[in-house]
């Protein structure tokens, strides 16, 4: 057991489980830890459906002719990078350093914007070529599960938008940096779901 | 302009619909006046409709849940009375169209809009106090999840004015969901009324789990905590495990039918088999989500009344998280006839079973806690008494569908709609009743009638078997579910009987009313002045009722399970000195739940009447709403610690009325005040 929290409650050799009501610091982020959790396994949901009608394309083309692969992995490489940007962001909050925050999660932000530029363009392709989600349920599944992913992250710039302004008006008191480091923890499980598109989704199609 | 709503919408011709929709009107405007009269308004706003007090939005939860079962009882009386009717030639009074409409929102709204906030509001209500912590995780979301469960509430009582709802049963399979074969709105205010609540019902299984994972009275372990806490936290795990993919199955729907996807559609690929694998992935769940609360409501209700510690407390738990587990994998047993084939049946049917094994553990738990015990009879005793014998039976009717080939001729029977009547009658609504009447003194510092409280049970119990065991019977026979008219004239008198049937559970819920209202005129009659009205053993029993916002003044320190019990043995530990209250951050009221739902409301209206500009008012409403929330500072209020001191004095020195005799004679000799929680250490 780590001393510090029992230092805070006066005893420092209790089990953790039996210290009483835990900081509101830890008790926002376990909550935003459930949250994720549940967004996750709605993204299941989605993936099980794609893995049940991805064969089904009802006589139109499939993920193997659709899908340009090295312009995904560019697109796949501005996520990532925007992971660690975002981290370095939110280590910059907890140094209290304004303006290395404001830096990181701008640039957490432009690669976020270049992320879903590339997909809108991925996604207009298709939709010029005739393949939009009405063509095929395996089309269908696709433009669902890719577009709740794109959606969560439209979602997320328009958080760091509001984040960035609370930073600036609000300054950083400890309501403002719990969302901060939530924002993180929600930016980082859209990675993880990203990396599951891209094996099953993307590279999966052959 | 309008979308596809135009005067068209408002059904003018049907007699029944004008009349309940006058009556509903005269009703509220006359509630509208009344309250206006008294001026309540500024008080309700105050103190309910902006609360953030976990005990305040508790008792919301289940008065939305009792308005709901009254409309959802009219439901079921309207099919009894049709089905009495409608053999042979006869054809009823309920057009096909508006029964299917009637069995449809029945099953809606008794799960989503009773069921479900009598056990959320159960769980809102007691939880904080069981684990000794002045309010839940997450307050403002609290009241956020209660004002998006109201909104689904509003939005499908509009759907009897404004529309049409659903005819397409409780769960809306595809493909008959789907635009092509449900073209009018009735799909649509389904949908859209079930992912606003559904999303309120998530919030709240967040902020619960977290609530007793995170929050708990110090020295308060894993195995300390009471056993409603224990079923509770199953409960909400398997919400944040099950309504997520409610959330995405209806999304899928959802744009089938306004995007032209084929997700479930016949055409281009889609797989209505999907959906319902994936509606029963979140449905199967949803029946233990419900069930195990009240499974924790019955163990405390027995402790208590058999004055005993519940027996098998640790096999309990066990048997608890694992009906958690299982019921992830028995989703299949509901659609066996899909001919998944032999092996796939054979596991679900065999999983389904192996449910049954922890079910029976609790079962004798129960007994075995009041076998040696000085049991009283009191009400909640009675609805455990009740639902120990009923729900026994449903859960061998249940078993017994659980064997495949027998699961093929009872498919869709009336012996199905009998075997789940039975388990969520037997079980949800007796534990309910029973958890009703067990913490109403608390919440209210008044006891409900006993008397009248029996004569309810009564009325349940007779009428639930009068009603449902000649639909097993009927189903043996051959008659289906959903089925508006038959034409084999021998169905008849056990149709009339189970009409009786209903009519008697009509008399019990009308004595409910009946039990509030005398309860809350004779209320001075049946102060609880104790805190303590049963001799309880949980922590919420060692506060005045009803309790202060704050819970408690000095949080406890607990050292085993039935922490309050061991104190009133231990003949009470010593009072906080003067010093040991201190100033209290607590979350201050905001309306932020009733705006949001208010714009939740106007968006999924547009949404589901496809009015484009309503919809970008809604959506940008809610925005808005949440982006002035995120910026509100004052969130905490501080109660300084000398209003707690006053607040503590005045208990110790108001007058206790004495006791009911019955509660006296088995009190051991303390005094709620002579009974006091250790001081425990705060953070």
């Amino acid at each position: 057991m780590s001393t510090g929290e029992g230092v805070l409650h006066g005893v420092p050799d209790l089990p953790l489980a039996l210290r009483g009501p835990a900081p509101s610091r830890v008790v926002a982020g376990f909550g935003f830890w459930l949250f994720l959790l549940s967004d996750i396994i709605m993204f299941a949901a989605l993936f099980a459906a794609y893995a049940v009608l991805c064969s089904a394309t009802a006589g139109g083309p499939n993920g193997a002719e659709l899908f340009d692969k090295p312009r995904v992995f560019l697109e796949t490489m501005c996520l990532l990078a925007s992971s660690a940007t975002c981290g370095f962001g939110t280590i910059a909050m907890f140094r209290d350093n304004t303006r290395a925050t404001y830096l990181w999660m701008g640039i957490t932000f432009l690669l976020g914007a270049c992320f879903l530029s590339i997909e809108g363009r991925e996604f207009a392709s298709m939709l010029a070529a005739g393949a939009g989600p009405s063509h095929s349920a395996f089309l269908s599944a696709f433009f669902a599960l890719v577009g709740t992913h794109g959606l969560h992250v439209t979602v997320g710039l328009g958080w760091l938008i509001v984040m960035i302004l609370q930073v600036a008006t609000l300054g950083f008191q400890p309501m403002v940096k719990r969302r901060l480091y939530c924002f993180g923890l929600f930016w980082h499980a859209l990675d993880i779901v990203w990396i599951g598109v891209f094996t099953i989704v993307y590279l999966g199609a052959r | 302009m309008f979308g596809r709503l135009s005067w068209s919408a408002i059904p003018f011709d049907q007699p029944i619909i004008m009349g309940t929709c006058g009556t509903i009107a005269a009703v509220l405007l006359a509630l509208g006046i009344l309250i206006s009269a008294k001026g309540w308004w500024p008080y309700l706003w105050r103190e309910w409709i902006t609360s953030v007090d976990h005990k305040r939005i508790g008792v919301m939860y289940m008065v939305l849940g009792l308005v709901m079962l009254l409309r959802g009882f009219a439901d079921a009386i309207m099919m009894r009375s049709q089905l009495a009717l409608a053999a042979g030639q006869a054809a009823g009074y309920l057009p096909p169209e508006h029964y299917d409409q009637i069995f449809s929102a029945h099953g809606t709204i008794m799960i989503f809009f009773v069921a479900m906030p009598f056990v959320v509001g159960l769980m809102n209500f007691v939880l904080p106090l069981q684990l000794g912590v002045r309010d839940v995780a997450f307050p403002v979301i609290n009241s956020v999840s209660f004002w998006l469960t109201a909104a689904g509430v509003l939005l499908v009582n509009l759907s009897l004015f404004v529309g049409e709802f659903a005819r397409t049963g409780w769960l809306a399979y595809p493909p008959l969901s789907e635009l092509a074969y449900s073209p009018g709105v009735g799909v649509d205010y389904y949908l859209w009324s079930l992912q606003l609540s559904g999303i309120g019902t998530l919030l709240s299984g967040i902020n619960l789990t977290t609530t007793i994972l995170k929050m708990r009275a110090p020295g308060m372990g894993y195995m300390q905590m009471p056993i409603f806490c224990w079923t509770s936290l199953a409960s909400n795990l398997l919400i944040i495990a099950a309504f997520p993919v409610l959330t995405a199955t209806f999304g899928m729907l959802l744009l089938d039918r306004y995007c032209d996807f084929h997700f479930f559609t016949n055409e281009l690929g889609g797989n209505p088999m999907m959906y319902i694998n994936l509606i029963w992935i979140w449905g199967h769940p949803e029946v233990y989500i419900l069930m195990l609360p009240v499974f924790g409501v019955f163990s405390e209700v027995v402790a208590t009344f058999s004055g005993k510690p519940l027996f098998g407390y640790r096999s309990m738990v066990a048997a608890t998280m694992a009906i958690c587990v299982l019921s992830f994998i028995v989703w299949l047993h509901h659609f066996f006839t899909m001919g998944a084939g032999a092996d796939v049946n054979g596991f679900f049917g065999i999983a389904t079973m192996i449910i049954a094994v922890p079910t029976g553990v609790k079962v004798f738990n129960w007994m075995f806690t009041m076998y040696g015990g000085r049991v009283r009879f009191t009400v909640p005793m009675y609805w455990t008494l009740g639902f120990i014998v009923t729900f026994v039976v449903g859960g061998m009717t249940g078993v017994l569908m659980a064997i495949p080939p027998a699961d093929f001729v009872l498919h869709n029977s009336l012996f199905l709609i009998a075997h789940f009547h039975n388990v969520a009658i037997g079980g949800v609504v007796f534990g309910v009743m029973a958890g009703m009447s067990y913490w109403f003194p608390k919440a209210f510092g008044f006891k409900l009638n006993e008397r009248l409280g029996k004569a309810v049970f009564w009325c349940w119990f007779i009428g639930f078997f009068l009603a449902f065991m000649p639909l097993y019977a009927l189903g043996l026979m051959g008659a289906t579910r959903r089925m508006q008219h038959y034409p084999n004239t021998h169905w008849q008198p056990l149709m009339v009987v189970a009409l009786a049937g209903a009519v008697v559970i009509l008399v019990g819920i009308a004595l409910t009313v009946v039990q509030l209202v005398v309860s809350i005129r004779d209320r001075r009659a049946n102060r609880d002045g104790t805190g303590d009205p049963w001799n309880g053993r949980t922590l919420e029993w060692s506060m005045p009722s009803p309790p202060p916002a704050w819970n408690f003044s000095v949080l406890p320190n607990v050292k085993q399970p039935d922490a309050y019990w061991e104190l009133k043995k231990a003949g009470g530990a010593h009072r906080p000195p003067p010093g040991a209250f201190a100033n209290l951050h607590m979350p201050r009221n905001t309306p932020v739940g009733i705006f949001l739902a208010f714009f939740a409301v106007i968006l999924g209206f547009a949404l589901i009447w496809r009015i484009d500009w309503l919809a970008a008012v809604g959506l940008t409403g809610t925005l808005a709403t949440a982006l002035r929330e995120s910026w509100r500072t004052d969130r905490e209020e501080v109660i300084p610690a000398r209003v707690v001191a006053a607040y503590e004095h005045e208990q110790d020195t108001l007058e206790h009325p004495v006791a009911p005799a019955e509660t006296c004679r088995t009190r051991p000799e303390v005094a709620r005040n002579d009974v006091r929680i250790t001081v425990g250490s705060e953070s």
